[in-house]
């Protein structure tokens, strides 16, 4: 059990080493001078110019440059946005949330929706319903992200002016952000119709959610589906047939189980997709989420908050995977045979 | 065989269905407050220190008041905070009567401990009048209005004859004077506000979390997202009937129309062009237009080589033709534009010369200047949509193809706003397709911001123009009230202009607003930026 603990902590660190140093390369590799994309800063004097020089050694070699990065990324102290002059951890901070929200409303409708689909086109393999449900989610599969958002956009907001198109929360609602979570920010905010603003924030969610959550559905309906076949066909369920359980009993206590297994770790694969998707479809909701900011960074050629910005996600999804994968490890006997750690 | 796994799972799918259908209205406190969507960022929260339309839009006439106001629809000066105003028979002596029981906003970071009174309108000139006033310096010490129409300089002193009335003598007489005080730019800041935050150390606080006396007081602020602000409880010209007032900064327009159409916005700020008949057809929603105090145009970086010849600016002016860009930039909406001035002003000159498309021409004079053939030049467009460029990159590429004809090569450049306004300023451009939108009705609004010397370091003059004779003629154009004779020295201004053309007037726009039927006490303020303050939404 350590053993595997270890492994997945060595596993991490080194994949974020070498995460950081990509993102210092960048340093020297974006068409700035390395101090401004560094803190943000642009140097107004030539002694400014060597103060921060000095700050960050970056007049020592390489190696030194990138120890003294380090112990600055983990003080804290990620510098400045180029454009706004603002802390990028503070407006990092206050997009990752939001990003993190939507994501994690879609999941819950992937798996809501997702899973039991799947196992009821399962159970019913190759009949009609199964082809049915099989057919939709390869349609649904198919259909590009940014395409359906705008599809929803023009249909739900345009057309009928049911849904709302931007944004977390109508802005008449005067939320503080606390902690970047609305669903949160809204339960500690004072003065404030809590219901009505709840509702509201719900309205909001509901296009971006479905628009994401679509494709994801789709592949976890034929994954689902997939893995049920397969247990259904195994000996032990013939075996629990022949012991007189009911097909309820053999459902959840046999299928369900072991079909859920493999999907665990192909559920982290999705997530990542997730995430992606959601960046995407931020920038049709004018979400303030992280996808949203980076676009902003890229426009205004934002370097430091690029920089900072594509650490913070691809942390965030490594993270998440390494958990999942470590989950997945440890309520998953048979997969103690595989030695090495893999992601 | 699986009967119980059918009704939880077509529950859920419904419920999910459901949840996306219910058609109720979506604002629960919709009738409470104002959402209209401006296009960019402010720089600032003070316009004294910036002259974009954003900035002015979302502080002159929301956060601040003047001592005088231009009428919307007379276009006449009228009492604001000053309730009366007399001028000595020689022009050089100004005399306002001051408001009694005016109170500055009331908030989280300031509680003013008396109404407003003459020390106010003394510190709020003071700080961009004297290089030694203790908040001149605070951000920046830049007050590029004031500096492009020389104002400071003109004004020999203010001061307070008693708490409630004010005298500002001038050294020269200065028939726009009353004008430039009732302009966006004009505001009125509490000194007091200003001592407190001096003594804490934190003077630079006076342009950020910003106290007037204007109908809606400041609360938040987040870049790129909105801005909110509080209704002013004491607001002297009554309290606003909305509680809130939001600025959703939404920089694409067909989202700011998507917007509108869903209610998520009550106004929008610059319709695009292409929009205007969506916004016509639909019965929710109101375009209202205005012959525009404004001028679209094409500068020229006079400071560079081959730019600094005027044959090399009159060849690129024929080389354009001036009807097709308008046609395919503003449609209808538009006038072609002659000299700085549109027809609206009183001093229009309707015969005065313009640039034909002679693209031979163009040719001729470019070999005559040495200018070879593939000579490179840049075009930079602004990246927003303003009422005197709908669309700056388009008419930068059709500007683009029409000197390729004559063989002139051209990159077309664009930031973001706020990096475009820095680097225009450092004059790192060829040419610009820019323009102007008055602060005031008076045409040295238009002569003197756009080229004379001073406007160069202001930034203003997009061009970098300096020529003494014209500045002598606007110099004098102000010096007398007679408007035979001022009229006469802009004819003559204008003709100088044709002679040495530092930059190509374009077009005269139409202004235009569009806002949903709910809003009653909307109308468009030629004179400069949006008023909200009189606005409210009925509940239908």
């Amino acid at each position: 059990m350590i053993r595997i603990l270890s492994r997945y902590a060595i596993l991490f660190s080194l994949t974020l080493l070498s995460l950081c140093a990509l993102s210092f390369s960048l340093i020297y590799l974006f068409p700035a001078e390395p101090v401004t994309t560094l803190t943000g800063i642009t140097p107004q004097n030539l002694m400014q110019h060597e103060a921060l020089m000095n700050q960050y050694h970056l007049n020592n070699s390489i190696i030194v440059q990138f120890a003294d990065y380090l112990s600055e990324l983990f003080a804290g102290n990620w510098g400045v946005s180029l454009i706004s002059g603002q802390p990028l951890s503070e407006e990092i901070m206050l997009a990752l949330p939001a990003t993190i929200e939507l994501s994690a409303c879609a999941m819950f409708i992937v798996i809501v929706v997702g899973i039991p689909l799947g196992c009821y086109s399962g159970l019913r393999a190759y009949s009609t319903t199964d082809f049915t449900i099989n057919s939709i989610s390869v349609t649904a599969y198919s259909v590009p992200v940014f395409w359906l958002a705008v599809l929803f956009i023009l249909t739900f907001s345009l057309q009928f002016g049911w849904l709302p198109l931007s944004g977390r929360i109508n802005l008449l609602f005067d939320i503080p952000p606390k902690t970047g979570f609305l669903m949160i920010d809204i339960l500690l905010a004072d003065n404030v119709d809590r219901a009505a603003a709840f509702s509201d924030a719900l309205l909001h969610l509901i296009l971006p959610v479905l628009s994401i959550a679509c494709i994801s559905t789709a592949s976890m309906i034929r994954i689902t589906r997939r893995s049920i076949i397969d247990v259904l066909n195994k000996p032990f369920i013939i075996a629990a047939r022949s012991k007189g359980l009911s097909s309820k009993q053999i459902f959840f206590r046999h299928v369900l189980r072991n079909a859920l297994l493999p999907i665990l770790p192909l559920m982290a694969m999705q997530i990542t997709t997730l995430i992606t998707n959601a960046m995407i479809v931020e920038t049709l909701f004018s979400w303030p989420g992280i996808g949203n900011w980076l676009i902003q960074a890229i426009y205004q050629r934002d370097y430091s908050a690029l920089r900072m910005g594509m650490l913070a996600v691809s942390t965030l999804v490594v993270m998440i995977t390494i958990a999942i994968d470590l989950f997945n490890r440890l309520i998953d006997p048979s997969r103690e045979k595989y030695e090495s750690v893999t992601i | 065989m699986h009967k119980w796994l059918v009704w939880p799972v077509i529950s859920t799918a419904l419920l999910t269905l459901l949840g996306g259908c219910s058609p109720q209205k979506y604002s629960a406190n919709y009738t409470n407050g104002l959402v209209y969507c401006s296009e960019s960022d402010p720089i600032s929260m003070n316009p004294q220190l910036d002259t974009s339309t954003t900035t002015a839009d979302a502080t002159a006439h929301q956060i601040y008041d003047r001592l005088l106001e231009f009428d919307t629809e007379s276009g006449r000066i009228r009492p604001s905070l000053a309730t009366s105003w007399s001028v000595s028979d020689d022009g050089l002596l100004y005399r306002f009567s001051l408001r009694r029981d005016v109170k500055f906003h009331t908030t989280d970071y300031f509680t003013p401990g008396r109404p407003f009174n003459a020390s106010d309108v003394l510190f709020s000139f003071n700080r961009w009048r004297l290089p030694q006033h203790s908040f001149h310096n605070v951000s920046g010490g830049y007050y590029p209005y004031f500096e492009s129409l020389g104002l400071a300089d003109n004004i020999a002193d203010i001061k307070a004859v008693s708490p409630y009335e004010v005298e500002i003598s001038l050294k020269q007489r200065d028939s726009s004077f009353l004008a430039n005080i009732a302009s966006d730019f004009s505001v009125i800041l509490s000194a007091e506000y200003a001592d407190v935050l001096m003594s804490q150390g934190i003077p630079e606080r006076i342009d950020r979390l910003p106290i007037g006396t204007g109908p809606y007081q400041y609360a938040d602020y987040q870049k790129n997202h909105y801005i909110r602000y509080d209704v002013n409880n004491d607001y002297w010209q009554g309290t606003p009937a909305s509680k809130a007032l939001i600025f959703d900064i939404t920089p694409k327009s067909s989202l700011r129309l998507a917007k509108l159409m869903t209610g998520e916005c009550d106004a929008v700020a610059f319709p695009a062009r292409v929009d205007h008949q969506i916004i016509r057809e639909r019965e929710d929603l109101v375009l209202a237009e205005k012959p525009g105090l404004n001028i679209g145009f094409w500068a020229f970086n006079t400071e560079r080589p081959p730019f600094d010849n005027p044959s090399v600016r009159k060849a690129l002016a024929y080389a354009i033709d001036k009807n097709t860009l308008i046609e395919a930039v503003y449609f209808d909406s538009a006038t072609r534009a002659k000299s700085l001035l549109p027809a609206a002003s009183w001093a229009y000159q309707a015969d005065a010369q313009d640039t034909g498309y002679n693209p031979v021409l163009a040719r001729q004079l470019l070999d005559e200047a040495g200018v070879a053939p593939g000579f490179t030049m840049s075009v930079w467009a602004i990246p927003v949509e303003r009422a005197y460029n709908p669309n700056a990159q388009k008419m930068a590429e059709l500007i683009q193809r029409y000197l390729a004809d004559i063989e002139v090569e051209v990159n077309i450049v664009s930031y973001d706003w706020s990096t475009f306004r820095r680097q225009l300023r450092q004059g790192n451009h060829d040419s610009v397709l820019i323009g102007w939108s008055a602060d005031n009705g008076d045409p040295d609004n238009f002569y003197r911001p756009l080229l004379s010397c001073d406007a160069i370091p202001s930034g203003t003059n997009r061009a970098r123009w300096c020529n003494p004779a014209y500045d002598e003629i606007l110099d004098r154009a102000i010096q007398t009230e007679d408007v035979d004779i001022r009229k006469a020295l802009y004819f003559q201004a204008n003709e100088l202009l044709f002679d040495k053309l530092p930059m190509v007037p374009i077009a005269h726009a139409y202004r235009y607003q569009a806002y949903r039927e709910e809003l009653s006490g909307m109308v468009i303020n030629p004179y400069g930026g949006i008023r909200l303050g009189g606005v409210t939404k009925q509940r239908d």
